[in-house]
Order: structure tokens, then sequence, then C-alpha cells
């Protein structure tokens, strides 16, 4: 029945969860979905036998039951089951994680993402660019066809930190890194998420299939300001990239790029342009 | 009847005569019962004060832009509140409370193995809770990286102050006292059965915390060695977790997680266990698949399969049964729907892909949650209804009870549902705040108003405990009509728990004594086979061990000696 779900498309219900706006996220919005339903099957069926079992064996007189304690093919029935059940999640669940973890050999675009107390650098290592912005700071505050990100924002906080820009329809590659506690990327709408650990270089590939501003946030503790370490993600076509990368200062970076010490990072990223948000959650 | 065992308790002579006070009775005892109550009220206590800083988060997040809580104060709760009860209430409420009254009493031991240890136990847990809950008086706070206190962040540079080391302290302390505790138990279920209590004639719930203290045996010395390697990178100068000086945080993470895994289900069999003695009384029926669910329980370590599998066999249990919905019964029931959810997101999560999309959001503290609250909460206090007529002789009000199970199981699930929906939509756990016109709002507010429904639903039972000292009703020896052996003797049990021990036959000896035409039918035979039987109370000649009904003027536990096991002369 998974399977007949699974190969349906795209018809079913998102149970709050987002469809995913990369081509490696649909197969995981599928998978969601599909796991949903096997465990409102379940669900449904074991906790109806519950209510009914609750309320049909209520006790009604002082008579004993039959005392009955083995029932050998029942007992067969309900291990072998859930053991098909779980085999088949697992089944999907390799197959969607390969799609997910599989990275390209040349994808279009490097972005070497770093993650420090409390905020984002983004190396685009082909462009000699980089962007970096703390907390609630978004030092370039670029949006869509030209206009801001609060413009074309569904809501202004969606613009929130530093934007992570990239060009739509195109495989770019991210390398995570960390200067200093574990951090974690997350971007809700692609339902991709992975921490950022000192010492361990982590690579996936986004294709972004629709161009927008996808709200993004570290979700690993990482110390006092966990709460605000936002960013967001600006998917441009491909054009309107090109022209936001050219337009950047080039800045001569080391190919290591600086390494803020925690001391450091909260007097050194002071951004030049005040916040482009309208409400800042920030308590700073 | 005949008994099989008799057993006077040892020294019973010796101990009358200067009868020290009753706070130095109290600091040196080594009875399992008053260690085991010790334990208990101790991380109720515990539960409670956890549970304050819980609404505490609560009300700062009722709306976006919160309450006016300073980031480093919201940091220090839920790193304290996640803390103190998964390693003070949690493990100790069921394994160090009731696994230390009630094992020596199912199993028909006068106590523990090692009854000094056992204090001992208690003691170091007790010093260790202390050295945690310290650090919210020193001037940089209590530790604030998290109850996993992930390497880096808990190391000196990002996590300075005595708060932390206070922390791994408390931590050090307790988990020696868990696996003392494990010992002990472990020992007492090998070495102290009565006669005629095979393994596969031990209650189920004594069966859960065998392998409960088997599998601390595995974890917890590995916790304590990464709190020692953490404390060492803190102030001896090592480099375990540091990358400047050549460690990798990463081995701390993986160190965590092969104690976290099993601790897993260190928190959940002990309830289980408690679930799986509530559900057969209270059906008038034997264990559903009796001589699977051991097994099933030591293969928990592998696979979430066999916790499915246990559902039948709760289900089973009740399936044409008698059931009688006192406080212990709904608690269960309570139980399972709970754990249910919990346990469906749980197997949801396991597939990392989806992992991946809900990852340390408020799906997963949902998830959590609803597994913590099924078994500590509605199995932990569902247990504390079940023993309390046996632990102090006296009833606690039903209507309190239900009053108490109904505000908690709705402040439960209005707390819970919303915030599955809020880690979809991205909501990142371990926040203070969050911003506005994300549709976050209305949705925390009501798990804020859930999670003052279940602190309410805690006053019911103070009332209830209040009442019952200054109203006893005598609750007799046996007032559920009980299978295992803690309902033969009397309530409180005498100092070395039994008089007369009844034969035991099955994993249901008080059951078989009282019942003695309702034997469990054997293998293989269907229930068409036994004809329907009429009559609860006990046989006709027999006078005390049997069911006797709450409002029946009992002995109420006094001497030793006025034990139920007499009627089997
Ligand atoms: C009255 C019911 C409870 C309420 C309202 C409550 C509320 C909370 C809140 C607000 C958080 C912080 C969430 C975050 O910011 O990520 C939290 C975390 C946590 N709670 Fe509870 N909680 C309750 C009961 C429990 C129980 C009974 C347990 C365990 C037996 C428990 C274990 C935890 C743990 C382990 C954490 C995670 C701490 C961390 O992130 O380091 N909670 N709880
Ligand atoms: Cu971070
Ligand atoms: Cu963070």
């Amino acid at each position: 029945m998974l399977l007949g779900i699974l190969l349906g498309g795209c018809k079913l219900p998102t149970f709050y969860g987002y469809r995913g706006v990369t081509s490696q996220s649909h197969d995981e919005s599928l998978l969601y979905e599909g796991t949903v339903i096997a465990a409102i099957v379940v669900g449904v069926i074991t906790g109806s036998l519950i209510i009914w079992s609750a309320l049909r064996y209520r006790r009604k007189s002082d008579t004993i039951p039959r005392q009955f304690q083995y029932h050998i093919p029942l007992e067969i029935f309900y291990t072998v089951v859930p053991i098909v059940i779980v085999l088949a999640l697992f089944g999907f669940t390799v197959y969607t994680e390969n799609k997910i973890d599989n990275v390209v050999p040349n994808p279009a675009l490097n972005i070497r993402v770093t993650a420090f107390q409390w905020g984002w650098r983004y190396d685009y290592t082909n462009y000699h660019v980089f962007v970096e912005g703390v907390r609630t700071e978004d030092p370039d505050p670029v949006g869509l066809d030209g206009k801001t990100c609060v413009q074309s924002a569904p809501t202004p906080n969606d613009c929130l930190g530093p934007g992570l820009v990239m060009p739509v329809g195109e495989t770019v590659r991210i390398t995570l890194l960390s200067n200093d506690v574990v951090h974690g990327f997350y971007v809700p709408q692609f339902n991709f998420s992975r921490y950022a650990l000192p010492g361990v270089v982590n690579r996936f590939d986004f294709n972004v299939q629709k161009p927008g501003i996808y709200r993004a946030q570290c979700t690993q503790l990482c110390g006092l300001y966990h709460a605000e370490m936002f960013f967001h993600v600006v998917a441009l076509p491909r054009a309107q990239f090109l022209a936001w990368v050219h337009g950047s200062q080039p800045q001569p970076i080391t190919d290591a790029g600086p390494i803020p010490t925690a001391a450091q990072s909260a007097k050194a990223f002071v951004p030049a342009a005040p916040a482009a948000t309208t409400k800042s959650s920030a308590a700073s | 009847m005949t008994v099989l065992a008799e057993r006077l308790p040892a020294g019973a002579h010796a101990e009358h005569h200067d009868e020290p006070t009753l706070i130095v009775k109290w600091l040196t005892t080594t009875d399992h019962k008053v260690i085991g109550l010790s334990y208990t009220i101790t991380s109720v206590i515990l539960f409670f004060l956890s549970g304050i800083m819980a609404l505490a988060m609560r009300v700062q997040l009722s709306s976006p832009g919160g309450a006016g809580m300073s980031p480093q104060t919201y940091n220090e709760l839920f790193t304290m509140h996640g803390a103190i009860m998964l390693y003070l209430f949690a493990g100790p409420f069921a394994f160090g409370g009731l696994a230390n009254y009630i094992v020596p009493l199912q199993v028909g031991a006068p106590d523990m193995a090692f009854p000094r240890l056992n204090a001992f136990s208690y003691w170091l847990y007790l010093s260790g809770s202390i050295t945690m809950l310290l650090g919210f008086f020193t001037s940089t706070g209590a530790a604030a990286f998290g109850w996993v206190a992930y390497a880096p962040l808990s190391s000196s540079v990002y996590s300075p102050g005595p708060g932390a080391d206070l922390f791994i302290m408390g931590l050090f302390l307790t988990g020696f006292s868990a696996v003392f505790t494990a010992v002990n138990l472990i020992t007492t279920i090998f070495y102290l059965r009565a006669p005629g209590l095979t393994m596969f004639r031990m209650p189920i719930f004594t069966w859960n915390m065998l392998v409960t203290a088997l599998l601390i045996l595995i974890a917890f010395p590995v916790l304590t060695a990464a709190m020692l390697l953490l404390f060492a990178d803190r102030h001896f100068g090592t480099h375990f977790f540091t990358v400047s000086g050549g460690g990798v945080p990463v081995l701390y993470q993986n160190l965590f997680w092969f104690f976290g895994h099993p601790e897993v289900y260190i928190l959940a069999l002990p309830y289980f266990g408690i679930i799986t003695e509530i559900l057969p009384v209270f059906s008038r029926k034997p264990v559903f698949g009796y001589k699977g669910l051991p097994f099933f329980s030591l293969l928990s370590l592998l696979i979430a399969v066999p916790t499915g599998i246990k559902f039948f066999n709760w289900i089973g249990t009740m399936w044409r049964g008698q059931i009688s919905y006192k406080t212990p019964m709904l608690f269960a029931i309570g139980f399972l729907l709970g754990f249910l959810m919990g346990g469906l997101t749980g197997v949801m999560l396991a597939s990392p892909p989806i992992d991946f999309a809900t990852h340390d959001t408020y799906f997963v503290v949902a998830h959590f949650h609803q597994v913590l609250l099924a078994t500590a909460v509605f199995a932990g206090f569902g247990g504390i209804y079940f023993w309390y007529p046996k632990m102090f002789g006296r009833m606690l009000r039903d209507g309190l009870g239900k009053a108490h199970f109904w505000t908690l199981f709705v402040g439960f699930w209005l707390t819970y549902l919303p915030q599955y929906v809020l880690g979809l939509k991205g909501m990142p756990r371990r926040v203070f705040i969050y911003p506005s016109g994300l549709g976050w709002g209305a949705l925390n507010m009501a798990s804020t108003v859930g999670a003052f429904l279940i602190g309410a639903s805690f006053l019911f039972m103070l009332v209830n405990l209040f009442v019952s000292w200054r109203n006893p009703i005598p609750a007799g020896d046996n007032p559920w009509d009980g299978h295992a052996l803690e309902w033969f003797t009397s309530s409180p049990p005498p100092h070395h728990n039994f008089v007369k021990l009844p034969p035991i036959r099955s994993e249901r000896p008080t059951w078989d004594f009282n019942h003695p035409d309702a034997p469990v039918l054997p293998h293989g035979r269907h229930a068409k086979e036994q004809p329907a039987l009429v009559g609860v109370g006990s046989p006709a000649g027999t006078s005390g061990g049997p069911a006797q009904t709450p409002s029946a003027p009992a002995d109420g536990g006094t001497a030793p000696g006025d034990g139920s096991g007499e009627t089997g002369h």
C-alpha cells in the first residue's frame, strides 16, 4: 500500500510538513507523507482496540472472566506484522536517503558555509566573495527581482540573519564547517538539517526549484544566543544571481577564511549597515 | 492450604530496646521499604521543582517576543529541567523508589541482598541531586548547555563557571548510585527468591527491573567515564574533546549516545512493568502472552518492534476481562494512548530523512515528552495510586484520583499536539524567543495552557494525600484483589516483609491462593473451555489474605505477624 502511495505522486496531504523546494527534498516529503499515513493506520487500529476493549469489557458483574493467557496464532500474527511494517519503512528510507545524500561530481556553484557563535559566513569560493552576518542582522538584504529581502519575502521575519544567495535550478554544493561549537544548519522548507561540527567537513547538494526567500535558523544549542542565530536562503533566477555575485565587492580571501574566536566574534562582526528587518527579536 | 515457607523476621527481638528518634532511624535505616520511600519522595519533590521550571519556560514561550526572561535564564532552566527529569526523577522514581520497595516483596525476600549498599545508593543519589541543584546559587548560574552537555559547548572555554562543574559532579554521583542499586537488585532477584518462585514465575514488574538493572550496568559506566573526561578537559588541561588540542568533539557525542540509547529503555522498562501489574489486576485476568514478555524486554535493546508487540500483550490482557475503572487503571489507559502516539512519532524519527527535516525541532520535543510523560507520569503515578495502599495501609480517594487523571489527560494532549505542528513548521527547540508573523503564537499559547492543566492536576494528588492522612480509610492487605506476592503480606508489610508465604505455582501466587478454582488455562487451550466462574471472594473458611473491599474494617498493617499468611493453616 505504501508503495502505491509513493508511486502515486504528489497528491498526498502534507500533514503540516513542507512539500520541499529542492529536488532532494521532494522525495523526503513523499517519504514523510507515506510514513504519516502508515502511522495513522497503525495508530487508529491499535488505539481503537485499546478504547474498544476498555469500554466493552467494563466490569458489569462479579464474575471472574476466563483465565486465558496464550493464543499462539495471534501472538505470531502480531509479531510478524510490526516486523513487516518496519522492514518496509526501512526499505523506503534507504532509497530516499541515497537520493538526498547523493552529491554530484561537478556542481555549478560551491559555497563554503561557516557557522560561529552566533552567525554565519558564506564564502563563494569561485567568485572571491563572502557574506557574513551576526544574529538577526543581514549585511546585504538582497531580495527577488531587484527588490530588498523584506519587500519580496512573505513576512519580514523571514529575512532575519544573513542571506545565503544561490541560483535556482542548478546544483549548489554546500561545504559546512563550524569555528567553535556544534551548530545546526536547518532550512525548514528544504526539509533539511545537518550539524556543523568543529573539526568535521560536511558536504551536501541543493537544487532549488523555485525562486524565493526561505527562512532558516540554527537548530543545535550553541550557547547564549542560539535562539537568534537566524539566516535565510535567497534563491534567485540565474541572471539575477550572476548580477548579484558580480556586483558584490570581490574580497581577498584565503582558502581557510578568518577563524573568529568566541571572544572576538561578539565584537568583530558588528555589521556595517543597520539590520534591514522591521522587527528584530534581538535582545541586544 | 499449606504454607510452604515460614520466615521469622531476623533480629525481631533485639530491636525494641532504646527506640531511636524518627530522624535517626531514617538516617540509619537499611530497610528497603524506607529507602524505597525516601527515593520516591525525593524524586517526586524534584519532579515538582523541575515542573515549576517547565511552567516558567512555558510562560516565556506563550507569545512571540517572550515574557522578559533572559536567554541565560532560559538556557539554565531547560538544562536543569531536562537533567532533573531524566537523571533525578524518571530513573530514580521507578528504579530507586518503586523497584526498591516492590521487588523484594514480589520475590518474597526479607530485604535487598545488600541493605547497607542500598542505603549508600540513596545517600549518593541525594547528595548528587543537591550538588546539581547548587549550580543555581553560583554567581554564573547553573549549567546551560542542555541535558546532553555536548562538547565543545560544555568545555571551559564556552561554559566557564562552577555551575557546569556541579552538573558534572552531580551526574557522577548519581551514576554510581544507579550502578549500586542495579547490582543490588540483580543479586536480590537471583539469590533471594522464595522457594518455588522460579524465574518464569516472577511478575513482569520484577522481570523488567532485572533487565533494566542489566542495562544500567552496561550504560552508566560509560556516562560516568564521559563525565570524568569532560571534567579533566575542563580542569586538568587534557584535550579529549577539543579540536585545538587535537581532540575530537564528536567522541563525546558517541560516548554519550552509547549511554543514551540504552537509557531510553532504562527509563521505559520499569514503567512498562508497572502497567503490566496494573492491567491484569483490574481486568481480573492473567497477563496475556506472559512468557514472551521478558524476552521482548531483552530484545528492546535492538529494535522498536517488541514495543509494538507489548501493546498487543496489554490489549490481550484487557480482552474479555472484567475491567474496573479505579484510578490506577485510568492512568494505565492514559499511558497506553500517550505511549502509542509518542511511540509512532518515534518510529517516524527513526527514519533518517524524516529526522533530517524535524531534528532538533519541537516535533522532537513533543515526541519525547509524550513518551516520557506516558511512562514516568501516567505509569509512574498510576503505580503510586496502585501501591500506596500497600505502602501505608490506607486508601487514596478514588474521586480525587480521577480528577487528577482527567485534568492531566486533557492537559497532556493540549500541551503536546500543538508542539508537533510547531516542529513541522520549523520551530527549533531550546529557543528562548521566536519571531512573530510566522503563525507560531497561538499554538504556543495552547501548549502553555495545557502545561498549566498538567501542573494543576497534581494539586488533586496533593489534596488526596492530605485527605488520606487526615481521614484514613484502611486499605487492608489486598484492596485490589492483586496477583503477586506483595498483596499477600500486611499493609504496610512488617519489618522483614513476610511472616508466611503461600505456595507458588505461577506468577500470581496471591491470586491462586484466593481463587483456587480460577487458575490460568493451560497452554493451547482456549477460553471457551473454561466455564465462567462466579464469586470473587475467598474460598470459604479463610479470612485474611483474600481480597477485601477498602471500606471493610481492616487491621491496616499492625504488628508483624498479623499478616495475611496466617490463614493458610
Ligand atoms: C509538566 C509537564 C512538562 C512541561 C510543561 C515541560 C516543558 C518543557 C519545556 C518548555 C522544555 C524546553 C523545550 C525547549 O526549549 O527546547 C522542556 C525540555 C525538556 N523536558 Fe520537559 N516538560 C514537562 C515534563 C517533562 C517530563 C516529565 C520530562 C521527563 C521525564 C521532561 C523532560 C524534558 C527534557 C529531557 C527536556 C530537554 C532539555 C534539553 O533540551 O536539554 N519534561 N520541557
Ligand atoms: Cu548555532
Ligand atoms: Cu544554535
